[in-house]
């Protein structure tokens, strides 16, 4: 992809500006305030913190939180399949608005998605009101939570999967066929090895979106401390009694857990240039 | 470089049609279906629900909730944040971008994780840790307030959040692309007496001008919408310290549905534009000329002479 940067030719200007400011930037927007995070958590000593971190509201709030963005990052990963895989294979009309319309998402408000989720899904709502007489609660409750972080993941891992498919060479499909194997085996034997760094890429965004999620997921969700309460919820009731060791200690936990997230999908990407590079 | 917002689609050409089937109508017809009937579910029917709900009680009602001086002070204030947010954003990104793109660097990789940073923390802990900096419990907050400076729980603390959360947009769309360009052309242009600032500004943008485009435009959406942390650092103080999302929070808790459905309806209508726009700089970006050399034809078929 990069250009070999030639050492023989003259070097270009303004590095020295430019990482400078880079860092100063980056030192007084980012690291700076996300130091206090440990700064204020270290405030604890370590019993303390794990006092704080095990408490049983923080521990419910972390199985919810893990739980629901887990269980919507799957049924994402299923459909954002089929999706990407119409999108890119099939020509059916709309399929250029359904496209766009796939980073919706991403562009809408999250307060904005919260309150239309609630209220489609709410007793009265358009969909609420067919569930009711089944007896789901979809508002309110732990499936309401899945139903926000189902939303705001559904880009994910439709436009990671999507590229992927797209370098996927029709004849080898056709090939598969032709040595008789069933479509449900070229899908299983061919197809699948081919997409899955990507499948899996799609999934661990949308799982780190679902787990930092706050905007959409508040309107939707009761509320409630152990039942439906999820973690950035839990960090802002302590903000607001005033607890700021023990909102920084869960949020600390919660940047452990992103930061991990984030180097997973880095050694996935790797794993998969690495994939590339050998075939 | 870590992906941690959805990818664009490829900028590389897409065939306009995509390859026919072989035989077999009845799977195609059912995967489109299934992906129609999901998508209606978690993302048609919201989108409808937003101006269904606004427009519930007439059109006059609708625009009733604009002349509220509230929702107006919460409009002015989220289009003040965007222009500030926006620009320094767009000036570090452009730094950034330049100084990794264009230079060999020891921990460059680092650096691209720090910039992915605020896409991967929630953005509750973005706002937290501008509270836990300068809120009137730190020791630099209460120094601040001493010098009778409020950050938190006022506009200075609602535009640093917004900052933070917005710091990545630009730089990561233009980093890969210009990676991508590699040096030669600056050089080229650096020897025939081109200035840095004219080398940057005729050379190096106009070859990442649709990178920098659609990092903007993502970056002034999450500018105006962003929520979580804005919520943490504002204080929600009426037609003080609310941005658009947080007054159609506050309209919403207070059963005013659709006055809160009308803002909303404001937002949705400036996502459905960034969509729109992002469509298009995508289809520009596919159909601007990939060859450099049609496009500035002086600089290249000079030979450029490595300077000693």
């Amino acid at each position: 992809m990069r250009k070999r940067t030639s050492h023989t030719a003259a070097r270009l200007p303004g590095f020295t500006l430019t990482i400078g400011f880079t860092i100063a930037y980056l030192s007084a927007v980012v690291l700076l305030p996300l130091s206090m995070l440990f700064m204020r958590a270290a405030g604890l000593g370590p019993a303390g913190f794990w006092e704080v971190v095990t408490t049983p509201r923080v521990v419910a709030a972390y199985k919810l939180s893990f739980g629901a963005a887990f269980a919507a990052a799957g049924i994402n990963t299923i459909f954002g399949a089929v999706i990407a895989w119409c999108l890119v294979r099939y020509s059916f009309p709309g399929r250029r608005i359904v496209d766009a319309m796939v980073d919706l998402p991403f562009a809408l408000p999250t307060a904005v998605s919260g309150i239309a989720l609630a209220t489609l899904y709410s007793p009265h709502g358009w969909i609420g009101q067919l569930l009711a007489p089944l007896g789901v609660k979809a508002a309110y409750s732990r499936l309401g939570i899945a139903i926000a972080l189902v939303f705001i993941g559904i880009p994910f891992v439709v436009r990671t999967l999507q590229p992927a498919l797209e370098d996927l060479d029709p004849t080898i499909e056709e090939a598969a066929a032709s040595l008789g194997a069933s479509r449900a085996q070229t899908l299983r034997r061919v197809i699948l090895p081919m997409v899955m760094p990507s499948l899996l890429t799609g999934f661990t965004l949308a799982f780190a979106r679902a787990l930092g999620e706050y905007g959409s997921v508040v309107f939707i969700s009761g509320n409630m401390p152990m039942k439906t309460e999820i973690v950035p919820l839990l960090i802002i009731a302590q903000l607001e009694q005033y607890q700021y060791e023990a909102a920084a200690a869960i949020g600390l936990t919660m940047l452990g857990c992103s930061i991990l997230i984030l180097l997973s999908i880095n050694f996935l990407q790797w794993r998969a240039s690495r994939f590339g590079r050998t075939q | 470089m870590t992906r941690l917002s959805p990818p664009a689609p490829p900028m590389h050409n897409r065939p306009a049609t995509p390859p026919p089937r072989p035989a077999g109508r009845v799977i195609p017809a059912m995967l489109i279906t299934i992906s129609l009937a999901y998508l209606t579910l978690f993302l048609f029917l919201p989108l409808i629900t937003v101006f269904t709900e606004a427009l519930r009680k007439g059109f006059a009602t609708y625009a009733a909730a604009y002349s509220d001086p509230a929702a107006l002070a919460a409009i002015r204030l989220t289009l003040l944040v965007a222009a500030i947010a926006v620009p320094l954003n767009l000036v570090f990104g452009l730094c950034a971008a330049w100084a990794i793109a264009k230079f060999e660097f020891r921990g460059k990789r680092l650096l691209i994780t720090l910039i992915d940073i605020p896409l991967a923390v929630s953005p509750v802990i973005s706002g937290m840790i501008y509270v836990l900096l300068y809120g009137g419990n730190s020791l630099l907050g209460a120094r601040l307030l001493d010098a009778d400076i409020q950050i938190i729980f006022a506009v200075p603390g609602i535009v640093l959040a917004t900052i933070f959360v917005t710091l990545p947009f630009v730089a990561r769309e233009t980093i890969p692309l210009m990676e991508a360009q590699g040096i030669e052309e600056e050089q080229a242009a650096m020897t025939l007496g081109a200035g840095p600032f004219q080398t940057f500004f005729r050379v190096t943008l106009p070859n990442v001008k649709w990178a920098v485009l659609y990092g903007v435009i993502l970056c002034n959406a999450r500018a105006m919408g962003e929520f979580g942390a804005v919520s943490v650092v504002s204080g929600h103080i009426r037609g003080k310290t609310n941005t658009l999302p947080l007054h159609v929070e506050i309209l919403y808790n207070e059963y005013n549905f659709v006055a809160a459905f009308a803002m909303a309806s404001l937002l949705t209508l400036l996502a459905l534009m960034t969509l729109l726009l992002k469509s298009i700089v995508e289809h520009r970006s596919r159909h601007a000329a990939p060859d450099p050399v049609t496009r500035i034809p002086t600089l290249v078929t000079a030979t450029p002479e490595p300077q000693t």
